[in-house]
């Protein structure tokens, strides 16, 4: 069964209309990775999947394994496997990391009717996790994402993303503003979760994260809409050619009255 | 404003017999200083809005009920009606039954040896030049009517002394019942602190109501000494039940390199007002007043400082986060008044409020009088909502909407309960505050918290 579906999506934010005919069909498994020049839709387009509630929806449908995700709240979707890397992770003084994502996992373990972990069977796991990601125990009582550096707020949302193990992981733009180094810890991190009951959804303006996920599918998002799909070599394209191209080629070929 | 006749009469037929009841325990010292103090009371009467220090709080809805001295009741209490306000680890639990100590309900674990803690009354009667050379000396009753009734009508609350030197592990927790009665009751407890030089104690002074709903007036006022290079940790906890009508007033008074840190909760009460007043008055003090009040419904909580930096080299630090939902009006008033000779003050003061709702209230008034030159003294305040992008960060890892807001709700309170030092006055503030919020969270519509706000935030993501 297709784990997402997308059928002739378009959102609107604020009145503005940002994506305007989105098909997207993604089986367990699959890596893709959706690229784009800026304003394109890319990030309205992961928000809406997170279930945001300031990205309307005005058309289309999603069914996210096999349900209404439109239908579903944040947390739903959420409970359901449905996981965003933040972009920008939100800063939250006062709420300790580890307490946070004990919550978090509570939460989806008594959705799926499974018992609540305490704080001591919870520290393996984290341990585990943290490790993982080449993260300082430290991170475990420091308030949630509080004075972190760009690469300590990604680390810690690919972290949050190995506790919860999603069924579906939308990573946007997880690389951006990253050094070489966090980049590969954080590629090796995404890796290690990699597996045949889980995809993801690699949201990226730059192809230099590909080279270390490497996608299955990319799709390539202009002006609200999916111009061009193909494997991991439409991506080295896109890097050596640059948006211009692509966006010219689209221009060309959209309807007139949309 | 005077007294109108009526309450004059009511708060005189109330002393008269109050006084002839007291006449064989009272020592003269101490008649004098109730004398003096209610014949100012009767002189200024309640305070109005015209007046700078009650702008924004409005005494008249109980100025005009009467009330009656409450009578000692600890007869109908046992120790485990008091379960719920046990305090793990205490050194002492004392117990007052509106305002009158009562030994059978408390309990002395652990006081170490050099700190004594016991009833007002009973240290009068036993030794009152401990009490005589400071009962009534720091308190103002000039600026505060309440002070003076509570002057007035004092008789028994706290004692608690630390010798020299002596160093307290574990926290004291004073705990103050008011019980009510079929008709409206009014205590009036007073407390007295002494910390010598070098002593160091954490002090719980805890207001709870025990019975039915029916209208109490809560008239306290604390002194605390604290002696040279002494350090104390001060924690109030106001949560009557929602008819109390709270009043508390905490004179501090630090000689030098004293440290002492205010800790106030507001979580109870119908009208609440907390005063909190220290003086450096030696070199190198160190104060810290933190606050939080959480409000519901029509609760009004007024949170007054007033901060003397009267020697050079003295730091102050003020934080108050409001939590504020419904129609709850809250009031920050800070004011922080540096004498002429206070060179290298340095007073900080922070206001930060979250309004949970378009019907609730804040006023936050910063105020600096400021007669040294060489001084470093900064405010600010800030009033916003729950932020949208937060809640949506929560939620989107699967925690619903009540609990996301709860975690934010308690990761702002949090910060005023982490001032505290960690043990156990620490925890048991935390979950005096974490009780509160659970009244407090209950699910809103995003939409309608701030559309502006989220707009612009949402454009800046796209793409």
């Amino acid at each position: 069964m297709d784990l997402l579906e997308i059928r002739n999506l378009h959102a609107e934010v604020g009145g503005n209309e940002i994506l305007k005919g989105i098909d997207l069909t993604v089986h367990p498994g699959e890596v893709h990775s959706i690229m784009g020049p800026n304003g394109s839709g890319k990030s309205t387009l992961a928000q809406v999947l997170a279930r945001r509630e300031s990205y309307q929806v005005t058309a289309g449908e999603i069914l996210f394994d096999g349900k209404d995700l439109l239908s579903m709240k944040p947390e739903e979707a959420a409970c359901e496997g449905m996981f965003m890397a933040f972009q920008y992770p939100i800063e939250i003084p006062g709420i300790g990391n580890a307490h946070f994502l004990r919550s978090a996992l509570n939460a989806m373990r008594k959705y799926r009717g499974l018992d609540e972990l305490d704080a001591i069977d919870f520290l393996p796991l984290f341990r585990e996790k943290l490790k993982l990601l080449d993260m300082d125990e430290r991170f475990m009582n420091r308030s949630l994402n509080e004075g972190f550096s760009g690469g300590e707020k990604k680390r810690n949302e690919i972290l949050q993303m190995a506790i919860l193990e999603p069924k579906l992981a939308i990573l946007d733009e997880t690389d951006s503003g990253l050094d070489i180094d966090a980049l590969r810890i954080v590629a090796q991190g995404v890796n290690a979760m990699r597996s045949p009951n889980r995809a993801m959804i690699v949201v990226t303006h730059y192809q230099r994260l590909l080279n270390y996920i490497i996608p299955d599918f990319v799709h390539v998002l202009v002006d609200g809409r999916i111009v061009r799909s193909g494997g991991a070599e439409l991506a080295l394209e896109l890097e050596e050619k640059g948006y211009g191209w692509i966006e010219t080629e689209a221009r060309q070929t959209a309807p007139a009255s949309a | 404003m005077a007294v109108e006749l009526i309450q004059l009469e009511s708060y005189l037929e109330g002393f008269t017999e109050f006084a002839k009841e007291t006449a064989a325990e009272t020592p003269s010292w101490l008649r004098e200083l109730r004398e003096t103090a209610f014949v100012r009371f009767c002189a200024v009467g309640f305070p109005t809005s015209r007046d700078e220090d009650w702008r924004f709080t409005n005494v008249a809805p109980f100025t005009r009920t009467q009330f009656a001295p409450a009578r000692s009741s600890s007869q109908e209490i046992s120790v485990s009606d008091l379960d719920m306000w046990r305090m793990e680890d205490a050194a002492a639990r004392l117990v007052f039954v509106n305002g009158n100590f009562a030994p059978k309900l408390s309990t002395w674990n652990a006081l170490p040896e050099g700190i004594t803690a016991t009833g007002l009354r009973k240290q009068i009667a036993l030794h009152p030049q401990s009490v005589a050379k400071h009962l009534g000396r720091y308190l103002n009753i000039e600026r505060d009517p309440f002070c003076a009734l509570n002057t007035a009508f004092a008789e028994d609350g706290a004692y608690v002394h630390v010798r020299r030197g002596v160093v307290a592990q574990r926290p004291i927790h004073l705990l103050f019942i008011a019980t009510t009665a079929e008709t409206p009751t009014m205590t009036h407890p007073r407390n007295l602190i002494v910390v010598e030089e070098e002593g160091q104690v954490s002090i719980t002074e805890d207001y709870v109501s025990l019975g039915k709903e029916t209208p109490t007036l809560s008239n306290a006022a604390t002194e605390l000494i604290v002696r040279g290079n002494a350090t104390v940790e001060h924690i109030l906890i106001e949560r009557e039940h929602f008819k109390t009508y709270n009043l508390s007033t905490l004179r501090i008074e630090q000689a030098r390199s004293a440290n002492v840190a205010s800790h106030s909760f507001l979580l109870g009460g119908a009208l609440v007002r907390n005063n909190v007043h220290p003086v450096l008055a030696g070199e190198g003090g160190e104060c810290l007043i933190s606050g939080l009040f959480i409000g519901s419904a029509r609760q009004h909580l007024d949170n007054y400082m007033l901060v003397e930096h009267a020697s050079p080299h003295c730091a102050s630090r003020q934080f108050y986060n409001g939590i504020l939902d419904d129609r709850a009006h809250g009031v920050f008033h800070g004011r922080i008044v540096v004498h002429k000779d206070a060179q290298k003050t340095d007073a900080k003061q922070t206001n930060r409020n979250l309004l949970l709702n378009d019907n609730a209230q804040i006023d936050t008034k910063p105020q600096l009088e400021i007669y040294a030159d060489d001084v470093r003294c900064t405010h600010g305040a800030t009033i916003g909502q729950i932020e949208e992008s937060a809640l949506f960060y929560l939620r989107s890892r699967g925690i619903d909407e009540l609990q996301a807001r709860n975690l934010l709700l308690q990761a702002f309170a949090g910060e005023c309960v982490d001032r505290i030092k960690p043990g156990a006055a620490h925890s048991y503030a935390e979950a005096a505050v974490t009780q509160r919020l659970a009244l407090l969270a209950r699910p809103m519509s995003v939409e309608t918290a701030n559309p502006g706000e989220d707009q612009e935030r949402s454009w800046r993501e796209i793409g």
